[in-house]
């Protein structure tokens, strides 16, 4: 395959991954922004949807107040932040129109479909109905694409690239996503149930769309550090950072064995995954949750590195 | 608009025509709100497969739709069995043509066409003299525009010989028409047109150079996304199950041209290029080309890979070449033209520039070079100044320029905002041709102008497109 078209293909997972998260993202917070305070209601909560996409600076440049009103639409449909949801989608089709022939009509079209049905959504003035239209119609998008790309096209290098990026920026949202909550996830005595820190809870696994899965996992009232071990270790879990990485070491031999070669990225990826394997969440916390969350953000963007080194692009 | 021949309806007043039958009544039966709804399912399933271009200095490059016109325009196998001879002809005879003028040039010894024709001409590329691509094939894609006048009267209005575009829309408005009307194309029999990419396909793998490790690495070379036909490129490369590329995509090596893949570098034998030959390679032509690949020419002269078409066919498709095509016919194959040309004034030639200079008004002028219907002046669609500044331009260069008289094309029906209404059409066959001769898909483009009375079909100029049918 083409360098170029593989590198267009896992920006195109990346992309849409990213907007797939932000859309979960606004969605969580909005909820927990509008509980009353008294029931845990967090005025900061868009704060820190801008820290967690990683657009707190360019936000805060912008000069607007920090409210939903200018946040929500800021994440988007607003042209000036590069990772608004429109622009996510923007590029994910951008790419993906430029290697066109390596997707099949259907992915293609889904994706063709869902950017010309964005494009009708502009103007800095989106009404919450409308943001609440445009995340809906881009989950439903991203859905579609992921399931004509599974059901139709062919087990080859455009596949897995595709699911290369899909699956490494995964990992990188849920791991700043970490980064972001982490002081909400420390062990603490607390009378269970009654903390109001469980909307905040209940955020991060919204953002994740693991609140019915935690439950089916853990069959427990929600804790801060089973949340944490949910999203850091177990591997049931298609947004931990556990099964990130055991795709990501997957998808990596399967474009080895094209080229019968491993390269500087799956040695990367297996590394991180032993890592992974290798230690639990006490140990974690023993150690530090917010170092360990700084570290694997680090390596994640290592290999990102190793794999334009490895495949040329 | 009274005098010309109608595709449906005959001469005004001389009864419909029978090869319309079908859809005669097929558009007499269906309702016109049907045909509007029709319509616009049409646009939004182009929409969404992306089948867009972009227009040059459009300030938004925004992409748009060509559009689409559900009415089909219909040839009986007896009309097409006659344009398929002289299609046929008329490419062998622009492969003759090209490969003479680049190897011996006894046309020009012959004193058939003027030598300055070649001399003077930008599009003769120098570095190729001598040079005989692989299997001797130079036009190996070509686009013959043909224009309609009455029953029997078809002339060809230009040949296209360097990269001709449309190929796509031909296949992408039958598939249409197959999704919005089944019935009506099985019940008339309309010859198909899916094979194009097939034979296409087999074209290009019969020009590639002899190599005797592995399978010849085919590849489609884009402008990119921005170029007004990408989707086309992306769509036949696709269809063909070939790698579009880029020129950065592409390097040579040791007189070799190779692509970078995921796994190295694999070898490149035959490039389907839609760049001009200007930016091919930019150690030899255009020095500021980024779309080219540092190096290819010299690939090629080594015999290393084929690129259709061959550098340098422009010379064979000029607007002032096409003036001499019968000529060409009779030198290389002894016959004369099937496929009569447009009388054409050569404003080159004294005598031809006064009369042209005198009758403006009434005449169609074009650069020889022109295509995509820019710089050309539409006489009795232009205002007295439109044509006097023109006709300053003709003075300045008039070796630049040709002329034909206004050709009363054919009209279709077409579907409007007020209802059924005739447009003129023209209509772009596809001729291929490989190691083992040429192929003509039976069908082509038919283009048609939307504008009441326009005589431009060109879609960077408002024009559509119409599914063509060859039935029986």
């Amino acid at each position: 395959m083409l360098s170029r078209t593989a590198a267009d293909l896992f920006w195109t997972g990346r992309y849409l991954e990213r907007a797939d998260f932000i859309c979960r993202l606004v969605d969580a917070t909005a909820r927990l922004a509008s509980l009353p305070s008294t029931y845990g209601g967090d005025p900061t909560a868009w704060a820190g949807a801008l820290a967690a996409v990683g657009v707190a600076d360019a936000f805060a440049a912008s000069g607007a107040e920090m409210s939903e009103a200018n946040v929500a639409p800021f994440l988007t449909i607003d042209p000036a932040n590069p990772s608004s949801i429109r622009n996510c989608l923007e590029r994910a089709r951008g790419n993906a129109r430029a290697v066109r022939t390596a997707l099949t009509l259907e992915a293609w079209e889904n994706l063709n479909g869902a950017w010309h049905e964005v494009e009708r959504f502009s103007g800095p003035n989106l009404s919450r109905a409308r943001a609440g239209e445009l995340v809906e119609t881009v989950r439903r998008a991203v859905l579609a694409f992921d399931g004509s790309a599974h059901r139709t096209m062919l087990r080859d290098d455009a596949y897995w690239f595709l699911q290369l990026g899909a699956a490494m920026e995964r990992a990188d949202n849920t791991a700043r996503l970490l980064d972001v909550k982490y002081h909400l996830l420390l062990p603490r005595d607390e009378p269970v149930g009654g903390s109001l820190d469980y909307f905040q809870w209940a955020t991060i696994l919204r953002t994740v769309s693991a609140l019915t899965a935690y439950r089916w996992v853990y069959r427990d009232t929600v804790k801060p550090w089973l949340v944490a071990d949910l999203l850091i270790f177990n591997t049931q879990m298609p947004r931990s950072l556990a099964s990130c990485y055991d795709e990501l070491v997957e998808l990596l031999d399967h474009l080895g064995r094209g080229s019968g070669r491993r390269g500087p990225a799956t040695r990367t990826a297996s590394a991180v995954q032993h890592g992974l394997r290798n230690t639990n969440i006490e140990a974690v916390f023993a150690s530090g949750l917010h170092e360990f969350i700084g570290r694997f953000i680090a390596d994640n963007n290592k290999l990102g590195s190793a794999v334009a080194e490895q495949f040329l692009f | 608009m009274a005098d010309s021949f109608d595709e449906m309806n005959g001469w005004a007043g001389s009864g419909p025509r029978a090869a319309y039958g079908d859809v005669r009544r097929w558009l007499d039966e269906t309702p016109p709100e049907i045909l509007q709804t029709r319509r616009a399912q049409a646009e939004l399933l182009f929409r969404r497969t992306g089948i867009t271009f972009s227009v040059y200095g459009d300030a938004d490059g925004a992409e748009r739709l060509i559009p689409f016109d559900l009415v089909p325009r219909v040839l009986t196998g007896t009309e097409w069995a006659r344009l398929e001879r002289g299609l046929i002809q008329r490419v062998e005879a622009l492969n003759a043509l090209s490969a003479d003028l680049y190897n011996g040039q006894e046309i020009l010894r012959a004193g058939v066409i003027p030598p300055e024709l070649v001399s003077l001409n930008p599009q003769y590329q120098l570095a190729v003299a001598g040079h005989v691509p692989p299997k001797g094939v130079f036009v190996h894609i070509a686009g013959i525009d043909l224009v309609r006048t009455g029953p029997d009267d078809f002339y060809v209005l230009e040949d296209n010989a360097r990269t001709p575009s449309g190929v796509s829309y031909m296949l992408e408005n039958r598939e249409m028409m197959l999704r919005l009307f089944p019935d009506l194309l099985q019940r008339s029999q309309v010859a198909p047109v899916e094979t194009y990419p097939d034979l296409l396909l087999e074209t290009l793998r019969s020009v590639a150079p002899e190599r005797h490790d592995g399978d010849a690495g085919i590849v489609v070379l884009t402008p990119g996304p921005h170029n007004s036909a990408f989707y086309e490129h992306s769509f036949l490369a696709d269809k063909m199950g070939v790698e579009l590329v880029e020129g950065a995509d592409l390097f040579v090596r040791d007189d070799r041209v190779f692509m970078r893949t995921t796994e190295g570098p694999r070898r490149v034998d035959v490039i389907y290029r839609r760049i001009d030959d200007a930016y091919l390679d930019p150690l030899f032509f255009r020095p500021d080309s980024t779309l080219g690949v540092p190096g290819l020419l010299t690939a090629y002269l080594a015999g290393n890979v084929a690129i259709a078409n061959a550098i340098g066919t422009g010379v064979a498709d000029d607007k002032a070449m096409y003036s001499y095509m019968p000529e060409v016919i009779r030198f290389y194959s002894g016959q004369e033209a099937i496929l009569p040309n447009v009388p054409t004034w050569r404003c080159r030639e004294a005598e031809h520039l006064a009369y042209v200079l005198d009758h403006l008004p009434e005449l169609v002028v074009k650069e020889v070079d022109g295509s995509g219907g820019y710089g050309m002046l539409v006489g009795p669609h232009s205002t007295k100044a439109q044509i006097e500044i023109f006709a300053q331009k003709l003075r300045a260069g008039p070796e630049r320029f040709i002329a034909q008289p206004t050709l009363a094309l054919s009209t279709c029906p077409t579907l409007c905002d007020s209802g059924i209404e005739p447009r003129h059409v023209d209509l772009r066959p596809f001729v291929l041709t490989g190691a083992r001769g040429v192929k003509v898909v039976p069908g082509g483009l038919t283009r048609v102008a939307l504008t009441p009375g326009s005589l431009v079909v060109n879609s960077s100029q408002g024009g559509g497109t119409k599914d063509t049918w060859v039935t029986g």
